[in-house]
């Protein structure tokens, strides 16, 4: 949200967004109130979390290693509802 | 040269001189949408609309008009046509009355937001409940706020007219317009129209396309009606607000061309012997007919009477208002329509808020007559003449909202 934001001379006609896609653009890391903190150590590399994460912000590398992609993760705590040896937790945000 | 000249002449002469055929009001806008060239109707018969598409349907399949005509399963799913078919860059008609346009009343919203160019006739009617199918101003009221361009017609010549005046207005303005006509007192109603050539509607209304100058193309992936949160919704709801604020003088430039096409006169606001009148009526719709012969009843009798009607409501003509009643001393606001609980029925509240930063003004009292078909009669509107000299004589309004043409 750093980008400047325009006024209402400047927005395209009716909103419309003609250079698709933008969505990218939309930072909903903003949202979060928990975090999901993960502990490479405990994780086994089940997946689950990459699977069942909705954004989809668990980013799965080569070797199967899990990221939590903080610009988009909404704190849902879905992946910390998931994983079978508590690698992850969430914690309160600005903690 | 002469024989150049002579040519001319009789050309003009030809296009000016018009067909006069009879139509009643649904098929006075039935036939002034197939001279338009009109691609996509969809539509959903209610009364007292049906007429509207039935003759559309029958024009489509006849073989007089080229246009997809979609026979949806309700009045949410023909606006929601109507709006994807506009998206495409197409000239697009739907029409409505009543608890039709109540079901539309989501679409009514993202149809003005998109900006989309749809021509929508409203056969105003009353809402449930009880159920009736006669004249209210309910549903021209219910979208009163959302966005479209409103025309009232007086007559059927006019449900004619407004109907051209309103595709040209909306694909100018890149707004939905809708054009009213009273139901069944104007709906069904027969009358001589004079009806245009369809070269003089071509050359009125050119037959170029796209309509909407975005259209969708699958080569260019484009988003339309995107989230906007506290980020950008205001932004867009102000881009908004002044387009329906601009669209005024393009209207007016419109009317005035149509003026010169037709040879009717047309502008959003009709005086008559509001010059020097002291007691004034203001109104919408077929009423201001019924008006006027009243008016020219008592102005013989010396009477310093006036009536107006507007034939634009939205966006609405202040400016001509505040003009017409700067002399008048007591004007009567007519209201076809209700608001429960408010201040003021609509045009009252519209019309008191258009002149309260004005000095020198009229005192106002709204009349709210006609609902639900309920007969105007020249006595009534003598009755609220005379209520207007009285709080003329006394310097006070003494009842602000009066009901008319309703037993106690
Ligand atoms: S908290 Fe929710 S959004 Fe964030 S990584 Fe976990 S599952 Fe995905
Ligand atoms: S669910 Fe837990 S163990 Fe499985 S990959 Fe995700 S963090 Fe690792």
């Amino acid at each position: 949200m750093s980008k400047k934001l325009l006024g209402w001379k400047e927005i395209p006609f009716a909103g419309i967004i003609p250079n698709t896609p933008t969505s990218l653009e939309y930072k909903t890391g903003t949202w979060r109130a928990f975090k999901p903190v993960h502990n490479k150590e405990k994780c086994i590399k089940c997946l689950l979390c990459w699977i069942h994460c909705p954004e989809p912000a668990i980013i799965r590398h080569d070797d199967d290693s899990i990221e939590i992609d903080y610009d988009y993760c909404k704190g849902c705590g879905i992946c910390s509802n998931v994983c079978p040896v508590k690698a992850i937790v969430m914690v309160p945000e600005g903690e | 040269m002469f024989v150049q000249l002579k040519l001319l002449l009789w050309f003009r002469r030809e296009s000016e001189m018009g067909k006069i055929i009879g139509l009643n009001g649904d098929e006075a806008v039935a036939y002034a949408v197939k001279q338009t060239n009109v691609d996509v109707i969809a539509a959903y018969p209610i009364t007292p609309q049906t007429i509207i598409v039935e003759r559309l349907s029958e024009y489509v399949h006849n073989g007089e008009l080229e246009a997809a005509f979609v026979p949806v399963e309700s009045e949410h799913s023909a606006l929601s046509a109507t709006v994807g078919a506009a998206l495409t860059g197409a000239r697009v008609f739907t029409a409505t009355a009543s608890q039709g346009l109540a079901l539309m009343y989501e679409i009514l919203w993202i149809a003005s937001s998109l900006r989309l160019p749809i021509v929508m006739a409203l056969g105003n009617r009353a809402f449930s409940a009880p159920i009736n199918i006669h004249c209210s101003h309910d549903d021209a009221m219910a979208a009163r706020d959302a966005g479209w361009i409103e025309f009232f017609s007086e007559n059927v010549q006019e449900a004619y007219d407004l109907t051209l005046i309103a595709f040209k207005s909306a694909e100018s303005c890149l707004l939905p317009a809708i054009v009213n006509l009273d139901a069944f007192i104007l709906t069904h109603s027969l009358e001589g129209v004079e009806v245009l050539d369809d070269n003089d509607v071509k050359r009125f209304l050119p037959d170029k396309r796209p309509i909407y100058p975005y259209p969708i193309d699958v080569e260019k992936p484009t988003t339309y009606g995107p989230l906007a949160l506290y980020d950008y919704y205001i932004e867009m709801k102000r881009q908004q607000a002044e387009a329906v604020k601009e669209a005024y003088g393009k209207i007016v430039n419109i009317m005035r061309e149509y003026s010169e096409v037709s040879g009717r006169k047309y502008s959003p606001v009709k005086a008559y012997f509001m010059d020097d009148a002291e007691v004034a009526i203001v109104v919408l719709g077929s009423a201001a007919g019924t008006i006027r012969t009243v008016v020219r009843d008592l102005r013989s009798k010396g009477e310093k009477v006036g009536v107006l009607s507007l034939t634009l409501y939205r966006p609405f003509p202040e400016k001509e208002l505040m003009n017409a009643v700067k002399n008048v001393k007591v004007l009567a606001v007519m209201d076809r329509a209700y608001s429960y609980g408010a201040p003021g029925a609509p045009l009252f509240s519209d019309i008191a808020a258009t002149l309260y930063n004005v000095e020198e003004k009229p005192m106002l009292f709204n009349v709210v007559y006609g609902l639900g078909g309920r007969d105007l009669t020249a006595d009534h509107v003598k009755f609220v003449f005379n209520i207007a000299k009285e709080y003329l004589r006394k310097g006070i309004v003494e009842k602000k909202e009066i009901w008319i043409g309703v037993r106690k």
